[in-house]
């Protein structure tokens, strides 16, 4: 095979990335789509409107926003050299911070909609059996909204695999620290090294297929449409 | 008044079209891929190109590299300004360019600068002194200035030592990017980037030596697609000449 030490770094650094984003969204998710499903506030709208912008944007805006708002003169960059972070741009903390922006609609949806499939019905009769709000979480939401949990974490995780716009204008394309495998085959094409290109594109095309794959088979036998 | 306008109709029509014969002939349109780095001066030759030629200039800017992948797949680009001088002459061995059209337009001027002022002093030493945290360059792999960048810092023995400090852009514009929105305090870019009309235009900058690097010749080229354009040839001829000249120029090129 082709691939050099630098490609299989760029496929480690991407795997983490998207493991972590993941394991972050599903916990920042969560109780934003808890609320979501569930609330009457007029909030609603504008904090779901919010949460899909990643989703018509281009990645260029967001990239774009996120090298001014990072960089030294930047509302977040002045915040985090104030705690003595430095700035984010070109560190791998940055393209976790990036991509959970550019993932979240991807991972808060689905358990919205799962949320809402529940009903109200089940969290009245945790209630009346004197389940406290956590027992009614981990003991009713969670498994009922199981489905949902896996379409968003396999959905969170491919996205954030398949994440390049952004990563491109904020990584500054350092070896194992932000240069990942859409970054790394980018350079392969410009530099001509077509060769090399195509293992990490034919690789990154199978993973997503099997990938969708796997999603759109469990969805027709196990859950339908959640 | 229907018979008056059926027939009035071809007239108009072959009128028309003899406007437009006429026009094709006269003033056409070059489609033209630019480097990157050459993105300012091309806007002020093309203005002048334009009036004095009649003709009209469409141009994509990028990296070179990619320019040559998308020459390669069936681009629309009559003319190409690449940023370096390999390229150009990759595409000439592979029977992709008009025979004989490759010339050196400008020869590019490598420059170390920040959106600081008197960040950066008159011979480099802020690069030495190591007190920096970014150092942004273009890819060396993709992009000629990137190259000479790293021949740069080789020379000045300093490769290891910003090994972890380089950020690289995409291409000299994203470089240039890097530096300007101060995410890296210093970069190196193409000096007809931040400068105009024979002075640095903002924050402070070390004009690189010439002999620290190998020398980057720009090349432009009239590709196959434009070989029976009458605006392609007109653009190469008026890349040579005097007026252009002053233009790249004042930008910092060396001719």
């Amino acid at each position: 095979m082709p691939l050099t030490s630098a490609d299989f770094a760029a496929i480690w650094l991407t795997l983490k990335l998207a493991s972590l984003v993941t394991v972050i969204l599903l916990v920042i998710g969560t109780p934003i789509a808890l609320w979501l499903a569930r609330t009457h506030s007029w909030l609603r709208g504008p904090v779901g409107a919010v949460v899909a912008l990643p989703l018509v944007l281009p990645p260029t805006v967001i990239g774009f926003y996120l090298l001014i708002a990072f960089g030294p003169h930047g509302y977040i960059g002045q915040f985090t050299q104030s705690i003595g972070l430095g700035t984010l741009t070109f560190s791998f903390t940055g393209l976790v911070i990036g991509s959970v922006i550019y993932s979240m609609p991807f991972v808060v949806q689905p358990l919205q909609n799962a949320f809402s499939a529940i009903g109200t019905r089940p969290l009245e009769v945790a209630a009346t059996l004197r389940a406290n709000p956590w027992d009614t979480f981990f003991s009713v939401v969670l498994p009922l909204a199981r489905p949902g949990f896996i379409t968003a974490a396999i959905l969170g995780f491919a996205h954030t695999v398949g994440e390049f716009g952004v990563v491109l204008m904020i990584g500054g394309n350092i070896p194992e620290k932000t240069r990942v495998v859409s970054v790394q085959i980018y350079d392969h094409v410009e530099a001509m090294e077509y060769l090399q290109a195509h293992w990490l594109a034919g690789a990154m095309l199978v993973f997503s297929f099997i990938v969708l794959l796997a999603l759109y088979s469990s969805r027709k036998t196990k859950m339908g449409w959640s | 008044m229907t018979i008056r306008a059926s027939r009035f109709a071809p007239t108009c029509l072959a009128a028309l079209l003899g406007v437009f014969a006429f026009s094709a002939a006269q003033a056409a349109e070059v489609q033209v891929a630019v480097a990157a780095n050459f993105t300012a001066p091309i806007q002020a030759i093309a203005a002048d190109f334009e009036k004095d030629t009649g003709h009209k200039l469409v141009a994509a800017y990028g990296a070179t590299g990619q320019f040559y992948t998308q020459i390669k797949n069936g681009a629309p680009f009559e003319v190409f300004l690449a940023a370096d001088d390999s390229t150009p002459a990759k595409l000439e061995k592979e029977g992709d360019i008009v025979a004989g059209s490759r010339f050196t337009y400008a020869t590019g001027t490598l420059a170390l600068w920040s959106a600081k002022d008197d960040y950066v002093d008159a011979k480099g030493q802020v690069l030495k002194d190591n007190q920096y945290q970014h150092l942004s360059i273009a890819d060396p792999k993709a992009a000629p200035y990137g190259l000479a960048a790293t021949q740069v810092l080789a020379k000045l023995g300093l490769t290891d030592k910003v090994k972890d400090k380089l950020v690289t852009g995409q291409n000299i514009t994203q470089a240039y990017q890097f530096v300007s929105t101060g995410n890296a305090e210093l970069g190196f870019v193409a000096l007809s980037q931040i400068y105009k009309d024979g002075k640095v235009t903002s924050g402070s900058a070390w004009i690189v030596p010439a002999d620290m690097h190998e020398a980057i010749k720009q090349d432009a080229v009239i590709l196959t697609k434009g070989k029976d354009n009458a605006a392609a040839k007109a653009l190469v001829e008026y890349l040579k000449g005097p007026k252009a000249a002053a233009i790249i120029k004042s930008y910092g090129y060396q001719l």
